[in-house]
């Protein structure tokens, strides 16, 4: 039995160690770690599309993979380290969540790149990356005004983040743009991924009144009631509209591929650097899904919208714009500095919310 | 026909010690049969998952980590189910316990001095002891069941966190997320070695394990809960209370997990928020269970346990394996366990029902 057991360990050992040397001379590993399920329907979901068309592209020189449901905090930390000790020649963290923890594995590990998504703390191997969701939002805002009865939109937010504040007033501004008098509710669901809670804050802004949803959470549960509902809503991260064909106007979609192979390929030819990447609708790295659900006018003026944000001729947040009490913000004609973007931690007018402080 | 469940005789004493092994090899082989269904080599799989994780410094000591909370909170609640109380609710004393340990660290971040790690130790304790008293007290007082009572107050205890991560404690320079400040160096479980991560968490989880041991082993204490836990009457005619014997077990094990829940709080996560932990308070029951009640076994069943959750990280990474993997071998763990004590107690008996009645009209 002992002779047996002594047998099956090393025949084991030998299968483990033969395995992980033969992959590592021939390809790179390129790693992502996920918060939540990579069948989420919305953010993790979009990051592992992007992964798998990383796959396609340069599978013959990298192999990529991913931790998922991995909870923020020790776990996170750990899970990183993990990656980092298996061989891995790049890690994606794809969570503003995994930033301190990021951080601290990328301090040991210099030779390791790493790239963090929506944070705003780098290093020499971290670099971090981000989409200007909010050129996406200013669209659905203006859609929202044309197809809302009420001028009143709902929104599901997650944490009040700059990133998720910003997203707010641009769906605000774009709204405002058609209808100076659109109202906008908010809810907190604080939490990026519950299915339960994000449903919960659909209904409860639903009866509010609100006749049209949007979200800044992951998962297609708000689409879904308002499909029950009868309302109209927009997607969120991965294109939604499997879970409402009637109801899905358009959809902000993380199309993250063509970055993670502009930076798969700068790893292989050695030319990758820490950059800090704030990416638009230019760039590929959000694209809008297809316009639903809505006449033919309104279609041409979000396409148009849309047309302008690309070619810059249109910054969403342009003055005049007034802060939630009144007070001027940007003069008439100033566009917004990225950095103030990116600290954003109030309203502007006509949002009907006070900003959790 | 139908299966009945006959008492045996004589219980053997040498399955009753095999008990656990019996199970974990019988968890292997399933285990091994699940890969083999997935479509990956079981032996690959298998070594991945338990083998690969103890090779290397730095997983040790996330062993250690992940496996102290799990034999603190595991080692109290033996000795209250060893007294016939039953503490469902560790979960719910683990999170009281590290938010009154971190009452100070939050409330007074300017405060550098040495003698606030051991307060936090001790109102950790003293947080997650009263915690338990709650049961104890509508156990002895209203005759109520803990099982019930002390299960309901987990919710409680995580829903009370998440409103102070999200009002009060919240840190105002955080982004706004639901977290409070991280702690001052001072308040931090520093760790063991300079070689990895793991911190006096587990000395502590050690210390009580053995402990515990020598007190359920050599101490007139010991005896006493081993004889009202088999029988109250007993004990009575021993002149040992029962009543005096609740508060004891709720407490002790109340007290250890608020110690495990400040512990990973200061020494693993560094600042509070909403979600401190991933279910050790009832990973701890099976860990119980699995270390048969018994404190130094409880050290081994906890390192086991939290040998699953590193393996299955490891085993999603090397071989693209689900993570929900480690949740069936937990789950594979416990039947077998259960399922060996059952059978080392009982035997299985088909009765043909048809035959029962033919005896009854004779």
């Amino acid at each position: 039995m002992k002779k047996l057991i002594i047998a099956l360990a090393a025949s084991a050992a030998l299968l483990g160690g033969f395995t992980s040397g033969a992959q590592a001379q021939e390809k790179k590993k390129v790693c992502f770690i996920y918060v939540g399920s990579r069948t989420d329907g919305g953010w993790t979901q979009a990051h592992d599309l992007g992964r798998q068309q990383l796959d396609k592209a340069l599978g013959a020189k990298v192999e990529t993979p991913f931790l998922e449901n991995v909870p923020e905090g020790p776990d996170a930390e750990r899970a990183i380290e993990r990656m980092a000790r298996s061989g891995c020649a790049m890690v994606f963290t794809t969570s503003f969540g995994f930033m301190d923890a990021t951080v601290k594995v990328a301090a040991k590990f210099p030779d390791i790149k790493f790239e963090h998504a929506t944070g705003f703390k780098a290093a020499p191997n971290l670099a971090t990356y981000n989409s200007r969701f909010y050129e996406g939002r200013y669209i659905q805002g203006q859609i929202a005004a044309k197809m809302s009865k009420k001028g009143l939109a709902g929104y599901i937010a997650s944490f009040p983040i700059p990133e998720v504040v910003m997203g707010i007033n641009a769906f605000e501004l774009g709204a405002k743009s058609v209808n100076p008098n659109f109202k906008l509710k908010v809810v907190w669901a604080n939490t990026w991924f519950d299915p339960g809670k994000e449903a919960d804050a659909a209904k409860a802004l639903i009866d509010q009144g609100v006749d049209i949803l949007t979200q800044h959470t992951d998962t297609t549960a708000p689409m879904q009631v308002a499909a029950e509902r009868g309302i109209l809503a927009f997607g969120q991260a991965s294109d939604m509209i499997a879970a409402g064909p009637k109801t899905q106007l358009t959809a902000i979609v993380d199309t993250w591929g063509a970055y993670y192979i502009k930076r798969a390929q700068a790893l292989l030819d050695g030319t990758w650097k820490s950059e800090q990447i704030w990416d638009g609708l230019k760039d590929g790295i959000l694209t809008m899904a297809p316009y639903t659900n809505m006449p033919d006018d309104v279609k041409a003026m979000a396409e148009e919208t849309e047309a302008k944000i690309k070619s810059g001729e249109l910054h969403p947040f342009t003055g005049p714009i007034n802060k939630q009490d009144g007070s001027a913000w940007l003069k008439a004609g100033e566009k917004a500095q990225d950095g103030v973007l990116l600290g954003m931690n109030f309203y502007i007018e006509g949002v009907d919310d006070k900003l959790p402080q | 026909m139908r299966i009945e469940l006959e008492k045996r005789p004589r219980v053997s004493l040498l399955f009753s010690v095999l008990s656990p092994l019996l199970a974990l090899v019988l968890t292997l082989v399933f285990g091994a049969i699940m890969f083999w269904l997935l479509g990956k080599s079981p032996l690959n799989a298998l070594y991945v998952y338990f083998v690969e994780p103890l090779l290397e410094v730095w997983s040790l000591h996330e062993l250690a980590i992940k496996a102290a909370p799990l034999i603190l909170i595991g080692v109290g609640l033996a000795v209250c189910y060893r007294s016939n109380n039953w503490n469902i609710g560790a979960e719910g004393q683990f999170t009281i316990g590290a938010i009154a340990g971190s009452i100070l660290p939050v409330l007074y971040p300017q405060w550098h001095s040495w003698i606030i790690l051991p307060l936090m130790l001790v109102m950790g304790m003293a947080g997650g002891a009263l915690y338990a008293g709650i049961p104890a007290l509508l156990k002895t007082r209203f005759n109520t069941n803990e099982i019930l009572t002390s299960l309901m107050l987990v919710y409680i205890a995580q829903l009370f966190l998440d409103w102070l991560v999200r009002g009060p404690w919240r840190d105002p320079q955080g982004y706004n997320f639901p977290q409070t400040k991280s702690f001052q160096v001072e308040a931090v479980l520093p760790e063991m070695l300079a070689s990895g991560r793991a911190h006096w968490a587990f000395v502590f989880a050690i210390v009580a394990a053995v402990a515990l041991w020598f007190m359920m082993r050599f101490m007139l204490k010991g005896f006493e809960v081993s004889v009202l836990g088999q029988s109250e009457r007993a004990g009575r005619f021993a002149g040992f209370s029962a009543r005096r014997m609740v508060w004891f077990a709720m407490l002790l094990s109340g007290a250890l997990a608020g110690l495990a829940g400040i512990s990973e709080v200061s020494g693993s996560i560094g600042h509070v928020q909403p979600s401190i932990s991933p279910g050790y308070g009832f990973t701890a029951i099976i860990v119980a269970f699995l270390g048969r009640l018994n404190p130094l076994g409880i050290v081994a069943s906890g390192l086991v346990l939290a040998l699953t959750y590193l393996g299955g990280e490891a085993a999603q990474l090397s071989i693209g394996i689900s993570d929900k993997v480690s949740r069936v071998f937990q789950g594979l763990l416990l039947f077998f366990v259960l399922s060996c004590d059952t059978l080392i107690h009982y035997r299985i008996k088909l009765v043909f029902s048809d035959v029962r009645t033919v005896e009854a009209k004779g």
